[in-house]
């Protein structure tokens, strides 16, 4: 009796399964941190993806043919994202990615997918070397980290007027890249900083690092890398007495932040570069409101995900859903997306950045600063 | 000045914790002669269960923080404990006769079951646990200042009370001295009307513990934790244990104080960027000078 109850299961499991496949008429994987310590990042990836791709499908899909998503986890490490990439392209057969989100993991995929022909748009990855790679097919819906660090060290200098300045990085090429970045920045205005050091990516005691800024007595402290340290990072900070001005970029703009930091007070007046608030385009109006419904605010990439997601389905659609060609066209032809209208220069970095500073305050929230 | 004695501190409480976690390093190699890779993840579990101990007693009303701290200590030492009796028993003990090889290959593969375990039933995001206490002291030397949290001083105050309790259970008791007779000589030990069996699985609920009691004293002090966090310390925890001589209790604690001072002050002095290297540059040194680590004795080759 339970034999036959198993021989069923199986059978209309194996029917749901060719069922999936059927239906499955142009393959896009969304590549991202979907597990380990930057999940949160992957969250914010898929739910943007999923929602696009819902709501093309749901008008349509691409030329008439759905889409169907495929999550991809490279868990923020190059060697799975070389994997996961792989697999993608060769037993997936998806014809465009969205993602991947840390750089250190968009670079060396980026490389599989050139050969392979298959279109890239990351949402996330800020990194200048993805695109400086020289790639026809990588394109990026997000800002550069030269772009951000320039944001940074003019506010350092001309609103903050600070002269003692302390940088911190992961070690991480996006981290370490966008401290890098803030202190050309920094040196180029004439302001060397006090101290230039990295720590390391899983560890959660930052008490030395600590005592040393206090040590070097800076009145900004420039983190590049993600929420994950920043956390620890900040509230040790606090705990032994500093009050340094912390800042740090776009690895840090998750909810995540707060609880990692273990509460909202230890994160008032962290300052932070993101891009002008995404949800704020007239364009993207109905996308914000339908995540609201749903019960899901677009925080942090989620809306650069939908826009991500937008500009890969424009492109096939227009080019008979031919990857290369539609990488081609997206270089002299701009996109309506949620977020605007987007166009890339030759590099595949948009024309247009946008990098504001946020604020976080004691409810750990964050808002633009005026 | 006021630098140096505030890395003094931080490394102390970095140190006293890394030896908390060698203690069930070394106390594993010394009775069978294996090195446990499962231990970093079960101080991992621990970290977890200290969450899960915290909300707990939240939801029951209780609001104090001494019972809050005791209520999660008991909660997480034994839970943990019972952990540590099981991977022992599931993983270990089946391979009790074979090879030294295999049962290091089981004990990998249980710090994957355990990671893996982790992250399907907790997720995979990080989680964080409320500050629960705050405050701090601060003293003025010079012009600057030495600050410690509360937090650190009840981390220093209960693992050198941890530590302090198990040596004397080891060197005073009954149980200790079964720990001990086990450790130089099993079969002697057992033809004597030891039950080994039952000592080793002590061994490994004691190393259990320690790990819990450093899980809960970090898990407190910073916060935040996710599945992946028993890997840096567990590296770290085993190196303080070779550090001091593998299979020799003090020499577990003080490879941990070392470790955790040297890394701070060089982190401090000099660069954090390459304080790992550092350390491991001092193991390597002194396993040279002392190949059986400072405390370690050597091992006598039986003819």
């Amino acid at each position: 009796m339970s034999n036959t109850v198993v021989k069923r299961t199986l059978l209309s499991l194996a029917i749901a399964g060719a069922a999936t496949v059927a239906q499955a008429d142009v393959v896009i994987g969304v590549a991202g941190p979907h597990t380990g310590a930057y999940a949160a990042f992957g969250e914010q990836l898929w739910k943007g993806a999923e929602k696009a791709a819902a709501d093309i499908n749901a008008s349509g899909g691409i030329n008439g043919e759905m889409i169907k998503l495929v999550k991809a986890d490279d868990a923020c490490e190059p060697k799975q994202a070389v994997s996961v990439a792989n697999r993608l392209v060769d037993s997936d057969d998806a014809v465009a990615v969205v993602g991947h989100f840390c750089s250190s993991s968009s670079i060396p995929a980026s490389k599989i997918y050139e050969e392979a022909g298959v279109l890239m748009v990351t949402p996330a990855s800020t990194n200048p070397t993805l695109t400086d790679q020289g790639l026809p097919n990588v394109f990026r819906v997000c800002g550069r980290d030269d772009q951000q660090g320039d944001v940074a060290a003019s506010y350092i200098i001309d609103q903050l007027g600070a002269k003692r300045v302390a940088v911190i990085h992961d070690k991480d090429t996006y981290g370490k890249g966008l401290a890098d970045a803030m202190k050309a920045t920094l040196n180029a205005y004439g302001t060397k900083e006090v101290m230039y050091e990295g720590l390391t990516r899983g560890e959660k005691d930052f008490n030395a690092l600590i005592t040393k800024i206090r040590s070097v007595d800076a009145d900004v402290v420039y983190f590049g890398g993600l929420h994950s340290e920043a956390g620890p990072l900040v509230r040790q900070l606090r705990e032994q007495g500093s009050k340094a001005i912390f800042m740090s970029g776009d690895g840090i703009v998750s909810d995540e932040f707060v609880s990692v930091a273990g509460s909202p007070e230890y994160i008032d007046g962290v300052l932070m570069t993101f891009g002008a608030d995404p949800t704020s385009y007239a364009a993207g109006k109905t996308v914000v409101q339908g995540f609201r419904d749903s019960g899901y605010e677009p925080e942090g990439y989620t809306l650069y995900s939908y826009t991500a997601m937008q500009v890969v389905v424009e492109a096939l659609s227009k080019n008979d859903l031919d990857p290369i060609k539609g990488a081609e066209w997206l270089k002299s032809n701009s996109v309506s997306t949620a977020m605007g209208k987007k166009s890339f220069d030759e590099k595949g970095d948009l024309t247009i950045s946008d990098y504001v500073m946020y604020e976080w305050d004691a409810e750990g929230k964050y808002s633009q600063v005026n | 000045m006021d630098i140096v004695l505030q890395q003094l501190v931080n490394g102390l409480t970095l140190g006293s914790v890394y030896g908390l976690i060698a203690i069930g390093y070394t106390m594993v190699y010394g009775i069978i002669g294996m090195i446990n890779f499962a231990h970093g993840d079960v101080y991992m579990v621990s970290a977890y269960i200290t969450a899960i101990a915290i909300a707990l007693l939240t939801f029951f009303g209780i609001e104090s923080f001494p019972i809050i701290i005791i209520g999660t200590l008991f909660l997480t030492v034994a839970v943990t404990g019972v952990y540590g009796w099981a991977i022992e028993r599931i993983a270990y003990r089946p391979l009790r006769n074979s090879s030294r090889l295999s049962v290091l290959i089981s004990a990998i593969g249980m710090s994957l079951i355990l990671q893996n375990y982790v992250q399907l039933s907790q997720g995979a995001n990080q989680q964080g646990v409320p500050t629960l206490l705050t405050g701090a002291i601060r003293f003025t030397v010079g012009d600057g200042f030495v600050q410690i949290t509360y937090m650190k001083l009840l981390i220093l105050f209960i693992s050198f009370l941890g530590m302090g309790v198990l040596t004397y259970v080891i060197q005073k008791t009954k149980l200790g001295r079964m720990c001990r007779a086990t450790q130089q000589d099993r079969k002697m030990a057992s033809i004597l009307g030891i039950d080994t069996d039952k000592v080793i699985s002590t061994v490994f609920v004691i190393g259990a513990m320690m790990a819990a009691l450093a899980g809960v004293l970090i898990t407190l002090d910073y916060g935040a934790f996710d599945f992946y966090v028993g890997f840096i310390i567990g590296i770290k925890a085993f190196t303080a244990a070779v550090l001091g001589g593998i299979g020799s209790l003090p020499g577990a604690m003080l490879g941990g104080l070392i470790l955790g001072l040297s890394e701070a002050l060089f982190a401090g002095l000099i660069s954090s960027d390459y304080k790992d290297v550092f350390s491991f540059s001092l193991l390597v040194l002194i396993l040279i000078v002392r190949p059986s680590g400072l405390l370690g004795k050597p091992e006598v080759e039986k003819v």
